[in-house]
């Protein structure tokens, strides 16, 4: 019975998509964080996708796994602020490098990626359905 | 009269392992589409279905020679090769995979299987009407 594996596959997309939700919600609360448990101002995160086969014998259905998640490597964005007790010599802070409109960009995109994935679970399950309904009357 | 039941039940068998088959692959396309470089794959349903129905392998290979090599034959009829899509739109991470033609190919799948379950379900009952002769 294949089709209970594209529910395997399905799953494993919104759990991916989930996790991107959640990067895109953790830079989006940092946005003004000047500082951060290292001392540096807190830097954009992105989650790495990357396409996994469900089972090792079988390579055909590929499911989504987070391979990672990366730290942007933009470089922080420069406020002039002498009265600050984070500024530098000059009287720069250093703020955090996240894009805001970027962020906003990804929350959209994930959040309709994991709708779909919805909807074919959905689907899965309709003609799962009626596959064991077969020959009753 | 075993066998002439299989007969009578295997078109629809076969189109039901397939397109549940093809729906798995399609689950993987949609489930990739924002993973970079995922190249989005589908079979040709047509051949695919004609080859399992005649029990044989389609590719063969043209030799010259008694002695060239042939495929072995233990792919699964079932689980056909799977073949790239040409996409009609390049993206700049690689990704082939575009939503419209998945989501239209996932529907279409859909439906055809409820009408080979549909199909089905009606052989199993004038099966039954033939059997119980009522």
């Amino acid at each position: 019975m294949s089709m209970f594996r594209v529910f395997d596959v399905a799953a494993s997309g919104m759990r991916a998509q989930s996790a991107r939700l959640n990067a895109v919600a953790s830079n989006l609360a940092n946005a003004e964080s000047v500082t951060s448990s290292n001392g540096q101002p807190y830097r954009a995160k992105q989650v790495v996708f990357q396409a996994q086969p469900l089972t090792a014998n079988n390579k055909q259905s590929v499911g989504v796994q987070v391979a990672g998640v990366i730290e942007d490597q933009a470089p922080p964005k420069l406020v002039f602020d002498p009265k600050s007790p984070f500024a530098d010599a000059n009287g720069y802070v250093a703020m955090p490098n996240v894009n805001v409109v970027d962020e906003m960009t990804n929350m959209i995109s994930a959040s309709r990626s994991y709708q779909t994935n919805i909807d074919v679970m959905n689907t899965a399950k309709t003609l799962l359905l009626r596959t064991l309904s077969l020959g009753q009357v | 009269m075993l066998g002439k039941i299989d007969d009578y039940f295997r078109n629809q068998e076969t189109a039901l392992k397939m397109r549940s088959y093809r729906q798995e692959i399609l689950a993987s396309n949609i489930a990739n589409a924002d993973t970079p470089n995922y190249k989005a794959r589908d079979f040709d349903f047509k051949a695919a279905y004609e080859s399992a129905r005649a029990g044989q392998q389609t590719a063969t290979l043209a030799t010259s020679n008694a002695r060239h090599l042939q495929p072995s034959l233990t792919i699964d009829l079932f689980a056909p090769e799977l073949k790239y899509r040409n996409e009609r739109q390049p993206s700049i991470d690689g990704n082939t995979v575009e939503m419209d033609t998945e989501m239209k190919e996932f529907t279409d799948n859909a439906i055809r299987y409820q009408a080979s379950v549909t199909f089905l379900q009606r052989r199993i009952e004038s099966m039954k009407t033939a059997l119980t002769g009522q």
